[in-house]
């Protein structure tokens, strides 16, 4: 009926650059020091970092991947939305406001406070690197799908052009605006891309007379193959006993991943107070679970009206569900509307990502480890992570490069899996644990960093299978795909273990400071008034 | 700056802490937060758990329709967004109320005496 039109799309992204490009410059007018570049001054109220922080966190992979998943395999799809959503909770009531009290720009500020700083710092570095490169492999491995299909370009030379185009992007909103100018960025992605999902959710209702059974039974009889089964658990994940432990793996790893993620945390410097940082994982708690009610509808509105045959044959397959989607509802505009969200989307959340990892580049290894605190909050740290940043960026154009093709929810998940078994043990420990020391948080970082990327590399989705990274060779030995189940009880158990093995004593001094700091604020960092 | 090495200030200065961790008021205060925090983590965990393992291993009973297409499985999905807000909801009240004006006092009295 309708065709997409490349020029149209890109002149929708068009304009949605340069507006951001200008926010992006003027917010940067006030950056100045390092708490100006890596935290925004702190100065953002909790409903905007809440805006904000589900712009970093509604990613392609919640908005394309999700209402793709549900459209081809109904019921499983909306499981992600679920174990996505309740994963705050954790980052509510155990994380948010004690890690905001007691930090300043990094995950690694809470870990290291009343540890020996150095290696300890190291390790938290390490993680959030590791975290923020599958995390970032995932996002620009997904651009490259979505340019096939939104501008027409299906060579890979053209669709490495795009990637590198992005990444360029990114690099400059993240150099230019830092963190208050990355922030503005996520505050406009966020509202755009709610915005486009609550319009898309009415309309397809509106097409059912609003009756959700109603666009059930449609999705059900536009899929023969699947069927009434499209309707309840088990599509998916419910062949084999196997693949039904894997799908538990990965409802683990989703619902104690998000307080781990590094960008997720760092998130909450950005705000002058604890309160705020609850405000603000109040709004983001709101939004997100009102999004994900959205991609339901959309998932199985794609099924519904596009029908699964022709998503499995458009390029990006799944991932085209909700951009084709638009087209089915409002012609080439809409469609562009949506395709541009999807673009700032990956852009927003990449920017994210690379701020991230800078800041701990910069605040925990060289102002803290190489400098030994001299250069902390000095001009320097600023200059290495913007140099950190460049360095990030043009490495995630070549990875993304790479892994154009594959599969993003598989990237997202490794993430999150690495995210629940190296980061969370720690942070609750050294927030809740009064004897947990130095030992246990090397044991419990590398060790669960180790076990989770050994089990990553050995399993089905590395090798073995058809839809394996490598399809020919089959080096795998664990039989699940996500390796939360075992990871992060091993990460946990080993935190345990490093502490009560060794012979270090918890400094009690410092412990005392970190959990009155970590309770009552005082001596939090404060915002900056410009 | 904590974030750095021990330097002398800070020795001189640790004593502070130790004895606010010490008192009545700090221990009310950590009480408070434990008290909510910890049996809603388990509770909300457990509810997640039970909903994951229904979806996984009993899809029958997820399957059989209550109104029209609405199934179990999907009552049960949505249930999960609603104890969430529910949770979201109530420990705010309970720090606003219980929690913000005790750890204010207590962050009053540290930071007063000259810090």
């Amino acid at each position: 009926m309708n065709e997409s039109s490349p020029i149209l799309n890109i002149s929708i992204f068009g304009v949605f650059v340069l507006i951001t490009l200008f926010v992006v410059i003027r917010a940067s007018r006030n950056t100045k020091t390092a708490a100006d570049y890596l935290a925004a001054g702190r100065a953002f109220t909790g409903p905007q970092n809440g805006i904000a922080i589900a712009g970093d966190y509604l990613s392609a992979a919640s908005f394309l991947g999700i209402a793709g998943a549900i459209a081809l395999n109904g019921y499983d799809g909306f499981l992600y939305s679920i174990g996505f959503l309740v994963a705050w909770l954790v980052a509510l009531l155990l994380v948010a406001e004690l890690l905001r009290n007691t930090g300043k720009y990094t995950m690694g500020d809470v870990l290291s406070f009343r540890m020996r700083q150095r290696p300890v710092r190291a390790a938290a570095a390490t993680s959030t690197m590791a975290v923020s490169f599958f995390y970032l492999l995932a996002q620009m491995a997904g651009a490259g799908g979505l340019v096939a299909l939104l501008l027409g370009i299906t060579g890979t030379g053209g669709q490495a052009l795009v990637i590198a185009v992005v990444g360029a992007l990114m690099i400059a909103y993240v150099l230019i605006g830092g963190m208050k100018g990355t922030t503005w960025v996520q505050i406009i992605k966020a509202v755009l891309l709610i915005a486009g999902a609550a319009i898309m959710t009415v309309w397809v209702l509106g097409k059912y007379g609003f009756n959700l059974s109603g666009l059930l039974g449609a999705a059900v009889d536009n899929a023969p193959k699947a069927g009434e089964k499209l309707l309840g658990p088990g599509l998916q994940y419910g062949k084999t006993g196997t693949s039904k432990l894997d799908f538990l793996s990965l409802a683990l790893a989703l619902v104690l991943g998000t307080a781990g993620l590094p960008h997720i945390l760092m998130r909450f410097y950005t705000v002058p107070t604890a309160k705020e940082a609850r405000r603000s994982v109040v709004w983001a708690i709101w939004l997100i679970g009102i999004f994900y009610l959205f991609t339901l509808v959309l998932g199985y509105g794609a099924g519904a009206l596009v029908g699964p045959d022709a998503i499995n044959k458009a390029p990006g397959k799944a991932n085209s569900a909700a951009p084709l989607l638009a087209l089915e509802l409002g012609g080439p505009i809409l469609l562009g509307l949506i395709a541009a969200v999807a673009f700032a989307t990956i852009l927003a959340v990449v920017a994210g990502l690379t701020i991230t990892a800078s800041a701990s580049f910069a605040h925990d290894i060289y102002a803290n480890i190489i400098k030994k605190g001299a250069e902390e909050d000095k001009d320097s740290e600023v200059k290495v992570a913007r140099i950190t940043a460049i360095v990030i960026g043009l490495v995630s154009i070549g990875g993304g490069i790479i892994a154009n093709g594959q599969n993003i929810a598989f990237l997202v998940a490794l993430a999150f899996a690495v995210a629940a078994s190296a980061n969370l043990p720690t942070i609750l420990y050294s927030l809740f644990w009064k004897r947990f020391n130095t030992s246990g948080a090397l044991w419990s970082i590398y060790g669960g960093l180790a076990v989770t990327i050994t089990l990553i590399v050995l399993s089905p989705a590395v090798s073995g299978t058809p839809t394996s990274m490598f399809k020919t060779v089959d080096f795998h030995l664990f039989p699940l795909s996500n390796p939360g189940i075992v990871s992060i009880p091993v990460a946990f158990l080993l935190g345990y273990l490093g502490t009560i093995l060794s012979k270090e004593k918890a400094d009690p001094l410092k412990q005392a400071e970190m959990e009155v700091r970590s309770l009552t604020g005082a001596g939090a960092e404060k915002a900056i008034a410009h | 700056m904590s974030t750095v090495e021990h330097t002398p200030s800070e020795s001189a200065d640790a004593q502070k802490w130790v004895d606010v961790q010490a008192s009545d008021d700090f221990a009310q205060l950590k009480h408070r937060l434990r008290k909510f925090v910890f049996p809603v983590s388990g509770l909300f965990l457990a509810w997640y758990l039970l909903y994951v393992l229904l979806a996984d291993y009993a899809h029958g009973f997820m399957a059989t329709k209550v109104v029209g297409n609405i199934n179990v499985g999907l009552i049960f999905g949505l249930l999960q967004f609603v104890s969430t807000f529910v949770i979201t909801t109530l420990y705010v009240r309970h720090a606003n109320k219980n929690l913000d004006p005790l750890a204010e006092k207590l962050r009053g009295e540290i930071e007063g005496d000259g810090k």
